[in-house]
């Protein structure tokens, strides 16, 4: 399956290669769609593609890294 | 016969069919619907507009169905008051209220949204409705959805207050209250969306559902005389709204409906959740998610969706973006009240207490149009003034008690004998 998610990175996290881990840790495919970068806060539209289990870890791992995990709507509620 | 061309992705330009579609596959841009702009200015102008019917279809060359409207015919065409009376308590010359309080069925702009995004939910052969909402978009929609017979779903925070949730019950809808944050709400969602293939207005049905806020831009620069004005203050939550009212102002210029006044859109928020208007300060193209902590309620969206465009828009058009505390929206509401007779939202609070900013900085011209945005009914928000108004004087029926209160007011009345 696929899931797609925005994360944005905190500031002591922009400087690490977490995209590269999770690829390395767990057996999940990452795209890149869109990234913007800066020294204070890193935004990232990433792909994910792997079986569902094996999804949720990659984003369980992120999560503890401090990363924010969004489904790509943003905050839809309003 | 309609004049929607299809959806195209505000990013990278991918071209998508007009479907229940919302993020470009390629780039996971948001999309947008795209018109034979060329075909519209043959069979659109002022005049065959003012002979329609006073409400927000007049302009449906340039709405995203491909029929008629199957519900919401009354929507729109709320007053623009010229507010002579708030004018002179804020030493401006022009100053006009855009009074969407009382639009119709359910005294929000969402109105004019959801009118949009069920009727191209049901062209669409959606047979469910649903969203996520704190407010006005779940009354919106659960009322606008019992009048075509649809059945509809409503996902709110399980923590929210009685009295919105009343205002969507009312109406039959299944609302589900859900335990959890704010984000575990949104990614909920999003997952029951892509599941049960619903037709979400705020999710896949977003691109149609957007373009329904046009028409509050169309209605002012028609109710203005077809002019356009000087200054605009427009609330921000997700912040759709102003980039909408921005499209619709360049709209009527390609049409050549009106004339280009070079107005500049500026975005209100409140202190407690401001990620856009911060963004706009710090001249940055990020924006920084926030917790929201504020009495506007409606406005509480931490992390808004099409906050990059409206950072654009405020940029593009010279505008600013402003924000105010839970006190000075409380005020604003009630100067409006006061002066105007309009009890608006706290949302409204925001807008006019940014607006009362804005002139203070010399930012607006106070010899310059003015419009404010005002998009719901205060007496949907009543427990944000509570302790905050004047107490109600009890007395006995006896008329020397009423006496003793006209004394205690220091005000002296001609009396009839």
């Amino acid at each position: 399956m696929k899931k797609r998610v925005y994360l944005t990175y905190p500031k002591d996290q922009v400087k690490e290669p977490l995209l590269y881990h999770v690829g390395k840790k767990f057996n999940v495919v990452t795209n890149i769609r869109q990234a913007s970068v800066s020294d204070k806060i890193g935004l990232v539209a990433l792909e994910l593609e792997g079986e569902a289990d094996e999804i949720d870890k990659a984003i369980q791992y992120f999560i503890d890294k401090g990363v924010k995990v969004e489904p790509i709507e943003l905050d839809i509620i309003e | 016969m309609s004049y929607m061309k299809g959806l195209k992705c505000r990013e990278c330009g991918k071209e998508y069919p007009k479907e229940a579609l919302h993020v470009c596959e390629l780039c996971f841009g948001p999309l947008e619907v795209s018109y034979e702009y060329d075909k519209i200015k043959e069979v659109l102008s002022r005049s065959v507009i003012e002979k329609r019917s006073p409400n927000m279809w007049r302009y449906k060359e340039l709405l995203p169905l491909e029929g008629d409207p199957s519900v919401g015919a009354q929507v729109g065409f709320t007053p623009l008051v010229r507010a002579k009376n708030l004018g002179e308590a804020l030493g401006v010359k022009e100053i006009y209220i855009k009074n969407d309080a009382v639009n119709f069925p359910t005294l929000s702009f969402k109105d004019r949204v959801v009118s949009v995004a069920i009727s191209r939910a049901r062209e669409l052969g959606f047979h469910i409705v649903a969203c996520a909402s704190t407010g006005n978009l779940a009354n919106s929609v659960a009322a606008n959805a019992a009048a075509c017979g649809m059945e509809t779903y409503v996902f709110i925070p399980y923590d929210l207050e009685k009295t919105k949730i009343m205002g969507t019950l009312v109406y039959g809808a299944s609302v589900v209250g859900i335990k959890g944050t704010y984000d575990e709400v949104n990614r909920l969602c999003s997952e029951v969306a892509g599941k049960y293939g619903w037709a979400f207005v705020n999710i896949n049905i977003r691109p149609y559902y957007a373009e329904g806020s046009k028409t509050f831009g169309y209605e002012i620069a028609e109710q203005l005389g077809w002019k356009l004005p000087r200054h605009i203050v427009v609330p921000m939550a997700g912040g759709s709204l102003i980039t909408k009212i921005w499209k619709a102002f360049n709209e009527f210029i390609k049409l050549g409906l009106v004339e280009n006044n070079n107005t500049k859109v500026y975005g209100a928020q409140a202190t407690g959740c401001a990620p856009i208007v911060n963004a706009v300060k710090e001249g940055s193209e990020l924006i920084r998610p926030v917790r929201p902590n504020t009495i506007a309620k409606s406005l509480a969206i931490g992390n808004p969706a099409d906050g990059y465009y409206s950072a654009k828009v405020m940029r593009e058009s010279g505008g600013w973006g402003e924000s105010v505390t839970d006190e000075e929206i409380i005020d604003s509401m009630k100067l409006l009240a006061e002066t105007e007779g309009i009890f608006a939202e706290t949302a409204g609070g925001v807008t006019l207490g940014v607006t009362r900013k804005l002139i203070e900085q010399g930012r607006i011209n106070r010899d310059e149009s003015i419009v404010v945005s005002i998009t719901g009914n205060g007496l949907k928000t009543q427990e944000a003034l509570e302790g905050k108004l004047n107490k109600v004087t009890v007395i006995n029926a006896r008329l020397s008690e009423f006496d003793d209160i006209v004394k205690a007011n220091g005000k002296e009345y001609a009396l009839k004998g």
